[in-house]
């Protein structure tokens, strides 16, 4: 309907057939917070039905036994006496839980210090060094596609790259560096922090981005002004101002690694336990209480992590 | 601070084509070796150029039933996308006004971002399948599951793709300009024609955006799906099946076409609102420029 037919149609209801029979009758005035409601309401169904819920049954589920192949609705503490079997009998050494927790959060501090320092430089040469807005969307919007493709994809695009006859090893071989193919280039460790920077650095580049431009640049040249070297103005300027892009591309990076279990699983070869891995385990054995008590425990460990970076910087004043 | 560019600047700038390579480098390689000969192998080099991994995709030989999963994946993306929208859009204005639980959907959004995956996919699968066993026990015997693409798959998606969409929302609106409407509803626009053919043309680039975001996130998804998706696979997850057998180009096949479709969505998506943008700039209003 164009706009003389609205016009049309104001004067007098009725006149072009077939439209306007939806809303014929005498609007009655709705209240601006019945309407807020109706707005927002199939969001907020959507979270309560697919989040909410499913979390509170994660925690109920956490506390409920199991045998081998189903759910027994009975509290028990099994699935978190199961999770932590041995660890106090095998002290001093750590038990499975422990040595796959330290394993998650090593994998987890490599990650964030590596996306952290990539996506800084990153971000700082898009907001103080490339002057067109034109060159700054472009150059952003190179940075944004591969997020937009596929993570499995963006995995085994290493594969030809690091395996055993891959092209890292056989240039090194061809210019006599190695004279045997490296092995902890693909399916390691050294494999799986390389695709989970090479995925998510991107969670860093967009907030930093965003905090950086946003720095006034007056601010900049007057501490250049003031006799400031490059490397002050960057440490007592710069990054105090970018600081809450840094803390919110940080508890991305960390809560999407802390429960990372296909990058891990694809790229360790299926070979290292990590957090988010045991509960996939646990699922495919159908041992729901287990997975739910370990579900429970990352996300009380994940929830600890962001409260402690979220005391340095309040993430609702900053979207 | 006029002499030319200072040395950081090529420092950063060979720092940052350096990120541009490790980013784009490696996919590159698959999509090149994805027209393997017949007799290739997964690695460089190339042992003849044929298409004759991508048309075993198609003529359904392979290891997966591709043209299924494709269907899935396609439907659900394309569901997710006019969801995500509508549900984005909708919520985006109502937080322009105060209302009750306007933090609580907020702090809904962000923690359902968060949250790592794996536990929302869990919590759902955990859900459905007490439904399923409620069901069993008190109306139908032989009931099977409610888990489904549609039901648990969308659901898990939802979760995923809702967040990204009402922070573009707050980005769109934080720069809006309210007197547009005042002066829609001056003139004695009714409230849905305000937002019709006031509102909703200036937003619309940024609209597509959202559902570029939604049919991209659902498309590539898979830790979500991995529990909460039910009998079937989609595309994502059978690549992922793959990774632990397969010895032969066609995953690498699979990754082209996954990514053909991906880059061809993004394509449209950045044309339309390229074009959209240029519209707007050029019949657009003469609002703010001048004539207070």
């Amino acid at each position: 309907m164009d706009m003389s037919e609205e016009v049309l149609q104001q004067a007098s209801p009725g006149l072009i057939p077939g439209s306007g029979t939806a809303r014929a009758a005498k609007p009655t005035r709705l209240s601006p917070s019945f309407i807020s409601w109706l707005q927002a309401g199939p969001m907020m169904l959507v979270f309560l039905a697919f989040f909410l819920i499913p979390l509170v049954f994660v925690v109920i589920v956490s506390f409920w036994d199991y045998n081998e192949y189903q759910l027994l609705p009975a509290f028990s503490g099994r699935g978190y006496t199961d999770t932590f079997e041995g660890c106090i009998a095998q002290l001093p050494d750590l038990c499975t839980i422990g040595k796959t927790y330290l394993m998650t959060l090593k994998l987890c501090f490599l990650v964030w210090a590596l996306t952290l320092f990539i996506g800084f430089w990153v971000a700082y040469f898009l907001a103080f060094h490339v002057k067109s807005k034109t060159w700054q969307m472009g150059l952003s919007l190179l940075c944004t596609i591969p997020f937009w493709t596929s993570n499995v994809i963006r995995m085994i695009a290493w594969i030809p790259l690091l395996g055993r006859n891959g092209l890292v090893n056989s240039g090194l071989v061809k210019t006599g560096l190695i004279h045997q193919p490296l092995e902890w280039l693909l399916f390691s460790e050294f494999s799986v922090v390389l695709a989970l920077v090479h995925l998510f650095t991107f969670f860093m580049v967009v907030p930093i981005f965003n905090s950086m431009v946003r720095i006034d640049k007056s601010l900049i040249e007057a501490a250049y002004d003031a006799g400031a070297t490059g490397f002050q103005t960057l440490v007592n300027v710069v990054i105090p101002l970018a600081k809450p892009g840094i803390v919110i591309g940080s508890i991305f990076v960390i809560t999407i690694v802390m429960g990372d279990f296909i990058t891990i699983g694809v790229m360790g070869g299926q070979q290292i336990a990590a957090a988010g891995k045991i509960i996939e385990t646990r699922v495919n054995a159908l041992q729901f209480p287990a997975a739910a008590a370990n579900a429970v425990i990352l996300l009380a460990i994940t929830f600890l992590i962001i409260t402690m970076m979220s005391r340095i910087v309040d993430i609702k004043k900053e979207l | 601070m006029k002499e030319g560019r200072p040395r950081s600047f090529y420092v950063l700038a060979i720092f940052f084509a350096a990120y541009v390579l490790f980013l784009y480098g490696p996919m590159i390689a698959i999509y090149v070796l994805s027209f393997q000969g017949p007799q290739g192998g997964l690695t460089f080099p190339m042992n003849g150029v044929s298409t004759f991994w991508i048309a075993k995709l198609f003529q359904g030989t392979g290891i997966v039933d591709l043209g299924a999963a494709f269907r899935r994946s396609l439907l659900l993306g394309v569901i997710v996308m006019i969801v995500t929208v509508v549900l984005s859009v909708a919520a985006g204005m109502a937080f322009r006004r105060k209302f009750k639980a306007q933090s609580i959907l907020f702090y809904s959004a962000i923690a359902s971002l968060i949250v790592p995956s794996i536990i929302t996919s869990l919590g759902i699968s955990l859900e459905f399948r007490i439904i399923d066993d409620l069901i069993k026990a008190h109306w139908n015997e032989n009931f099977e599951t409610s888990m489904g693409l549609l039901t648990s798959g969308l659901g898990a998606h939802l979760t995923w793709t809702l967040p990204f969409g009402l922070l573009i929302m707050f980005a769109i609106f934080n720069r809006f300009d309210p007197r547009l409407e005042e002066a829609a509803r001056d003139l004695g626009a009714t409230p849905w024609q305000t937002f019709r053919h006031v509102v909703l043309p200036i937003i619309l680039p940024s609209v597509i955006g959202i559902g570029l975001f939604g049919f991209t996130l659902s498309w590539d998804e898979l830790a979500r799906s991995s529990q909460a998706i039910g009998a079937v696979n989609t595309l994502p997850l059978d690549l992922q099946g793959l990774t632990t057998t397969v010895t032969n180009p066609d995953i690498y096949a699979l990754g082209t076409v996954i990514s053909a479709v991906s880059f061809t969505v993004i394509s449209l998506a950045l044309g339309t609102i390229h074009v959209l943008n240029r519209r707007q700039a050029a019949k657009g209003s003469d609002a703010g420029k001048g004539l207070v």
